[in-house]
């Protein structure tokens, strides 16, 4: 980590404290050969320097005095004028310059001028008194230009300063210092394709298989059903692709000209047209196997192939969880306990051969 | 869509091949009086090993293959579902039927088949050993066979006053009854061992299918798979000559692609001595190697067409000098294999599970050697001894006046050569005129009239009713023949327009330009980056695919002969498609999906 920046593949254990847990899980997906979206958290030392450059306490001080929590108007007053006060500060010279030259790299990554990103905050520890608050905190989508950037962060540190959080901590007592706040700031995916992946089939719980569903665009459509996906089955030792139903995708889910997601009616060749290749699809199940492996259990996750990132490295993650419903039922067991002895079982085999049913 | 195939009796005889019948063994033919069991049957036309027109003679070992498969499933080991494979030859080509095992015989037939089978895979080792004993004996009294002709006087030492009894005329005819003997031997041989493999096989491949419902059928051959095999042996041999060659600074010599001139070359130096020698000493076994199945007279021999191995070792001679590493990765290949298996026991369940697996792999890779090695042993290097000993005698006909070319005595049936052999025996004892050579000149040209009109038919790929299911697993595992290959002839074709639907017999997706070839002699026109599209392949053209990109054949199965090869050799590979070669033409561009069994028309 350079002073206040680190980027999430220069992520370990011990920097935890100083990024926050989200830039934290990025970090170690990352670190796990889990590729997240690029990007960098900016470390709560920016937000210090940044706060005591500008003197924060004495305006805090000024502002807080007499608060009576019990008075919804004065509190929603007095907060908003911090926040205001927080979003319009000077930031220390040395952290905005870290953190347009930061930027500056993303871009230059995901060969383009302005890439767009998300800038969230990242909590920074559980024992913090407001960690409660956590998801309070602001998150700014498709954040585009240097610029916007330090204007995000900053409305981000604002956030600290909920009319929620601000009571609860005059009401308890805390110090206004004792709070923190790292800053992630993560390349938005602009997906050529997304959906989701299983590291099992839903259909009959074979573990050695990983499902894929994919749509063109966003995952919108997929993870809601509005799109009926392409399916693609993908052996997990072999990464061959064992079964592919490519779909006719009605809609796609895009980005308009005000950087929103909106859905599009889809026809002809793109609509029947398989929304991903054959690479891309080994890559998504070694992405899955990858995240199956970390988490050791079987995933449920997320994708996208980002049109901005090269081929090779375009597969991401956006989201890895357990899977929930076969995960809970025993594995096919083909001995079922009882183990025959070769002859009876050789016997039993060529009574019902399996392989006069191809798949 | 039909819910049955033609009648054996619809059939009618191709334009100019009336009388074809004559060519074959009567009780190889349909006929009127087993017509009501003929007609309850599901006949299948056999073009893994047989898809061409049958000359008469070569129909022998069709038979002696089907029958000694037969007797093993029957009356040695009681396959408790499955008798054995009836046949039948119509318009010149092979059919074959499963018989399947009566209902009511199934368990008088498990005991003693747990009893016989579990005999031999207790024993394997021991039992195989002693096969490849007993096969080497069988070509060496192959070898020892002589058609030589007969002398002018019998010898007086040798013959008369030995006391021997007995002279060159019946010794003539006791090697042709010999031939006949050991051909069918050998075919005994064969089955001793070929259907426990596959029951082995196909256990290991049923729990596979039960712990991983979508595992590709290629990794379970992959986890069994032989690392050194004998069936590949032939063509590492060119590769390790090539090596030779350019090691010993003999390349240039190879460079004029003619054979003679080559040897010219190679002869004026002690290298080029050294290194024909080592072609000699590599020749004998490993290039009694035919270019077809090895069941067809006409089948090329590299030994006997050393332009053949003499092409290959030129163009492997030529991406050595590229630079290119010819050599198989060894320990890369055990590793990968051991990953495999690894892999998929993590997959398991339970330790019971990984128990069992454990131990059906370890019997599925001790039977498969044979499997995999038992084709060079048998059709490749017994049946080419085979063809030149009945080559040798066709020579001796023709320096009799019985007919013009050595090849023209396979036009003669198996029981018609005794005679013919009768006529000349009579001839020389007597002697007198011979009724031969008024006799077979016309008969063999009518012959060869037929055949050629059989040849240019087109066998209808089965006849009669089908079964609901296949379930006879031989039948699966050979021939490739499922209840979805049969529905496909039914529909007359492939799936949706310009798809067929085959084996999924070896993994990857590739396009490319066709190329249709029917016999083995086209294989020069294979053009690099090209895609393959045979009746079937044999292990032999494998030194060509390093040229193709893929496979698609119209027969065979995930262990017919081509399956295993490609799967060696990572070449993408379709089988069992039923009508490629009749669909696809030289210049298509078409989509191999080799992991799916899927072959598109683009």
């Amino acid at each position: 980590m350079t002073t206040h920046i680190m980027w999430f593949e220069g992520y370990w254990d011990g920097l935890k404290a100083e990024v926050g847990g989200k830039a934290a899980s990025l970090g170690e997906m990352t670190g796990a050969g889990l590729p997240v979206p690029p990007g960098f958290a900016l470390a709560t030392s920016a937000y210090r320097a940044s706060r005591d450059a500008a003197d924060l306490d004495a305006t805090l001080a000024r502002l807080l005095h007499g608060l009576d929590t019990d008075d919804t108007a004065m509190v929603s007053d007095r907060c908003g004028r911090i926040r205001t006060h927080i979003a319009e500060m000077p930031m220390d010279p040395e952290v905005e310059e870290r953190l347009r030259q930061s930027y500056a790299e993303l871009c230059r990554r995901s060969s383009s001028d302005d890439v767009p990103v998300a800038v969230r905050s990242s909590a920074t520890s559980e024992d913090s008194p407001d960690a409660s608050f956590a998801g309070e905190h602001d998150t700014y989508l498709w954040v585009r230009g240097a610029d916007a950037v330090v204007d995000a962060v900053r409305r981000c540190w604002a956030s600290l300063f909920t009319d929620r959080a601000t009571c609860y901590r005059v009401e308890m007592g805390y110090e206004h210092r004792s709070v923190e706040m790292a800053v992630v700031v993560q390349k938005m995916v602009r997906p050529i394709s997304a959906g989701v992946a299983f590291t099992l089939n839903p259909s009959d719980g074979d573990r050695s298989t990983i499902a894929i569903d994919s749509a063109w665009g966003f995952g919108e459509g997929v993870v809601s059903g509005e799109v009926t996906p392409d399916n693609f089955l993908v052996d997990k030792v072999l990464y061959e692709i064992t079964r592919r139903k490519v779909a006719t995708k009605e809609v796609e889910f895009c980005l308009n000209g005000s950087d929103a997601v909106h859905k599009v009616p889809l026809a002809g060749e793109r609509a029947a047209a398989a929304s991903l290749t054959d690479d891309q699809i080994k890559a998504i199940a070694q992405l899955a196997r990858r995240a199956e492996k970390h988490y050791r259990c079987a995933q449920d996750i997320e994708w996208a192939v980002d049109a901005d990132l090269a081929d090779g490295e375009n597969v991401v993650l956006l989201q890895s969880r357990p899977e929930t419903v076969w995960s809970k039922k025993t594995a096919n067991s083909p001995t079922g306990g009882a183990n025959l002895d070769m002859m009876s079982s050789i016997v039993t085999t060529l009574m019902n051969p399996l392989n006069s049913r191809k798949s | 869509m039909a819910d049955r195939f033609p009648s054996p009796f619809e059939i009618e005889a191709p334009e100019g091949a009336e009388g074809w019948q004559d060519l074959y063994t009567y009780s190889s033919l349909f006929s009127q009086g087993r017509r009501d069991y003929e007609d309850s049957m599901f006949w299948f036309q056999d073009g893994v090993h047989w898809p061409t027109a049958l000359r008469p003679w070569d129909a022998t070992l069709y038979e002696y293959a089907i029958t000694s498969l037969s007797q093993y499933n029957t009356r040695h080991l009681q396959v408790p579902p499955a008798n054995g494979i009836d046949f039948r030859i119509l318009n010149g080509y092979a059919y074959l039927t499963p018989v399947p095992a009566p209902e009511a015989d199934i368990e008088a037939r498990v005991a003693n088949f747990m009893d016989r089978a579990g005999f031999y895979f207790m024993n394997w080792n021991d039992l195989y050993d002693k096969w490849m004993v007993k096969i080497r004996d069988l070509v060496k009294e192959l070898e020892e066979i002589d058609f030589s002709p007969l002398p002018e006087l019998e010898s007086a030492d040798d013959v008369v006053k030995s006391g021997a009894g007995v002279g060159s005329g019946w010794k003539i005819q006791a090697d042709y009854h010999k031939l006949l003997d050991l051909a069918l031997k050998l075919w005994q041989f064969h089955f001793e061992f070929l259907n426990l493999g596959y029951a082995a096989y196909l256990d290991f491949f049923g729990f596979c299918k039960q712990a991983w419902p979508n595992i590709p059928d290629l990794a379970i051959a992959k986890m069994v798979a032989g690392v050194e095999v004998d069936l590949f042996r032939p063509d590492e041999e060119l590769k390790r000559l090539a090596h030779l060659a350019v090691d010993s600074g003999l390349a240039e010599a190879f460079a004029t692609g003619d054979v003679e001139a080559t040897c010219q070359v190679l002869k004026g130096s002690d290298a080029g001595t050294a290194w024909i020698a080592s072609f000699q000493e590599a020749a004998e076994p490993w290039f009694n190697f035919s270019t077809g199945s090895g069941f067809y007279h006409s089948d090329k021999i590299w030994i006997e067409n050393v332009e053949i191995p003499f092409d290959f070792i030129g163009n492997y001679i030529t991406k050595l000098q590229a630079g290119e590493d010819l050599a198989r990765p060894m320990e890369a290949i055990r590793a990968e294999r051991d990953r495999i298996v690894n892999e998929y026991a993590d997959l398991l369940a339970t330790d019971e599970d990984r128990e069992a697996f454990q131990g059906k792999l370890g019997l599925a890779r001790v039977v498969f050697p044979y499997v995999e090695n038992h084709n060079f042993y048998v059709e490749h290097w017994s049946h080419s001894v085979i063809w030149r000993k009945m080559r040798q005698l066709g020579e001796l006909f023709v320096k009799e006046g019985f007919w013009e070319d050595a090849n023209d005595i396979f036009f003669l049936k198996r029981t018609e050569v005794e005679d013919a052999l009768f006529d000349y025996f009579h001839a020389w004892a007597t002697p007198a005129p011979a009724a031969g050579p008024s006799h077979w000149p016309a008969e063999i040209e009518r012959r060869r009239t037929i055949h050629n009109a059989l040849s240019a038919w087109k066998p209808t790929p089965a006849m009669g009713v089908p079964p609901e299911v296949i379930t006879e697993p031989f039948t699966v595992m050979l021939w490739g023949i499922t209840t979805d290959s049969v529905s496909a002839w039914l529909g007359g074709g492939g799936g949706e327009d310009g798809e067929l639907r085959g084996m999924s017999a070896s993994p990857g997706v590739v396009e490319g330009p066709a190329r249709v070839i029917f016999s083995p002699d086209q294989i020069s026109e294979v053009q690099e980056g090209e895609i393959l599209v045979a009746p079937l392949t044999a292990p032999s053209w494998a030194p060509i695919f390093g040229k193709i990109q893929a496979t698609v054949t119209d027969t065979g199965g995930m262990m017919s002969h081509a399956a295993i090869v490609c799967r060696e050799y990572g070449l993408p590979a379709v089988t069992g498609t039923g009508f490629a070669t009749s669909t696809i033409k030289t210049g298509d561009r078409i989509r191999v999906d080799g992991s799916n069994g899927v072959v598109t028309i683009l």
